[in-house]
């Protein structure tokens, strides 16, 4: 059998007294490519958060290659993580480079700069992203896409096990999309990463992902795709319209006149 | 000019300027990418209730001032943190609060005279040997825990999500940039006084990103402009017999709008 990358036992989160999370129990192998669905306010970002030990659980137990995620947090080598919204402010004065070098900082450590060692692993996650000819660029003028890869050139610059990603292509369009989906897979298997990801692309996740997760306050699915209508509809507690195309479903977002 | 420079207060005020512009200029840039500007404010308001209580105890007001505003930044902080008060609505209470304190300390001192007027609009002709030192000490500490803590200090205000799970210490470091910043508002006090300190916290900064696009170069543009209008600010009140505070914070302002044009002018020659 294989590592487990992630363990997570009767996890139970709450906010001021109302529950995010419940009852969460997951198991993740390592190696596995795993998309992580539900709808808005469903706790996939709590659930990220426990994982990179942002937040402590409220009840239950988490472990991440056999470790508590606070502690793994402090030591900044283990996790490679995408935010929802990596860049809060356009014009922020930094390169590409620089950006991408952030991610050497964990690995650096306090009181120390970072050196060419560094600068080289930069560079070559540039060149794994296909971006290298960015580096000296400033953050804000490259396009959503290319930031996008930048800032997975950054999450790779910790030489992680687990690359952790929050809702990656929420502002791409349809083709950056699948080039994203692509990348990620290339670079799980390059690297033998565990990855996690989180989406509302019901159709782009399962038709990428070895393993999927739909998460609405409690786990209510985990299982490898194809993924039926009903467990999705539990999952999002609403009606889901989907047009099965063999084993693929396909969002439903227009009907054409014959 | 040179006669001017040749008397001893002047050295004085001009070593001290440009101390200060120094660490306003470096502070400048962080609080400008943090989006800390009206904190910036909030604090220098505060110290103006520490400095009536130093009046009230008959203390050194610089103690007092420091204590009070670093207690005020912690608690804006605090407050943001651990209730669910906005920021901006935390600093606005504090603010008032603490400049109404003041008020009530000066009344219940019954001092109301030239000092607290120098407190509140600085009058760096006035600064002796003791403030020298205090400025030189502060700027030392500062400067050292900004260069120590740099690479952290860019990537939290970059991202502080991100800063945080790849381990960088950053509930730690917010806390020591709003002592730092207690600290350069009441040192600068001297210079240009509670009400217009905010201004070298801020408009060096935002220069200096009307005429840069990396931080490193940002940095020392933010502290040119700094010494620059300190210095220049005070040749100019001197010939103009003018506030030394108001005229540098007058160019500092000028300065600004006259660079406001350079983004667009750059990105038109970066098209072309």
């Amino acid at each position: 059998m294989a590592e487990v990358a992630i363990n997570i036992h009767d996890l139970w989160v709450s906010y001021n007294g109302t529950a995010a999370l419940e009852e969460v129990n997951l198991e993740i192998e390592t190696g596995k490519y795993v998309g992580v669905l539900g709808p808005n306010g469903a706790g996939k970002s709590t659930l990220l958060k426990v994982i990179l030990g942002l937040i402590a659980p409220t009840r239950g137990q988490v472990r991440v290659f056999g470790e508590i995620p606070q502690k793994l947090r402090r030591r900044g080598e283990v996790v490679g993580y995408l935010p929802q919204r990596p860049l809060g402010n356009p014009h922020f004065p930094v390169s590409v480079l620089d950006v991408v070098l952030m991610g050497r900082y964990g690995r650096v450590g306090l009181l120390r700069q970072p050196g060419s060692h560094d600068r080289e692993i930069a560079l070559l996650n540039l060149e794994r992203v296909g971006i290298p000819h960015l580096a000296a660029r400033a953050i804000g003028e490259i396009s959503g896409g290319e930031q996008q890869r930048v800032f997975i050139a950054r999450a790779l610059c910790v030489e992680p096990r687990l690359l952790v990603l929050d809702e990656p292509t929420v502002s791409l369009d349809a083709c950056a999309q699948d080039d994203l989906y692509e990348l990620v897979h290339r670079l799980k298997e390059e690297m033998s990463l565990t990855v996690l990801m989180v989406s509302h692309d019901i159709g782009g996740v399962a038709r990428h992902v070895d393993d999927i997760v739909c998460i609405n306050r409690r786990i209510h699915v985990h299982q490898a795709p194809p993924i039926g209508r009903l467990p999705l509809e539990s999952a999002f507690g609403c009606s889901v319209e989907y047009l099965f195309h063999g084993e693929i479903p396909h969002r439903v977002v227009k009907v054409h006149d014959d | 000019m040179i006669e001017l420079l040749s008397m001893g207060f002047l050295q004085r005020a001009l070593l001290a300027g440009i101390m200060v512009s120094l660490l306003c200029g470096v502070l400048s840039v962080f609080v400008i990418l943090r989006r800390m500007a009206f904190i910036g404010v909030g604090i220098s308001h505060s110290a103006f209730g520490g400095v009536a209580l130093g009046f009230l105890l008959a203390v050194d007001p610089l103690w007092t001032g420091v204590g009070f505003s670093v207690l005020v930044a912690l608690a804006i902080e605090w407050a943001q943190t651990h209730s669910r008060v906005e920021e901006d609505t935390a600093i606005g209470i504090f603010f008032a609060a603490s400049m109404a304190l003041g008020l009530v300390f000066l009344h219940l001192s019954r001092t109301y005279n030239v000092d607290v007027f120098g407190f509140l609009f600085g009058n760096i002709l006035a600064i002796g040997q003791k403030q020298v030192v205090e400025i030189l000490v502060v700027t030392v500490a500062v400067l050292a825990v900004i260069l120590a803590f740099y690479k952290e200090l860019v990537f939290l205000s970059f991202d502080e999500e991100m800063a945080w799970v790849s381990g960088v210490p950053v509930r730690t470091l917010r806390y020591l940039f709003l002592i730092m910043l207690a600290l350069v508002v009441i040192i600068s006090i001297y210079l240009v006084g509670i009400v217009l300190v905010s201004a070298l916290l801020v408009i060096p900064g935002a220069t200096a990103q009307n005429l840069t696009g990396h931080i490193r170069s940002m940095i020392l543009a933010s502290t040119a402009v700094a010494a620059g209008c300190v210095a220049g600010g005070l040749w100019l009140s001197c010939l103009l017999d003018f506030p030394s505070g108001a005229t540098i914070v007058l160019l500092l302002a000028g300065l600004y709008l006259l660079t406001t044009g350079v983004p667009w002018v750059r990105s038109r020659l970066g098209r072309a």
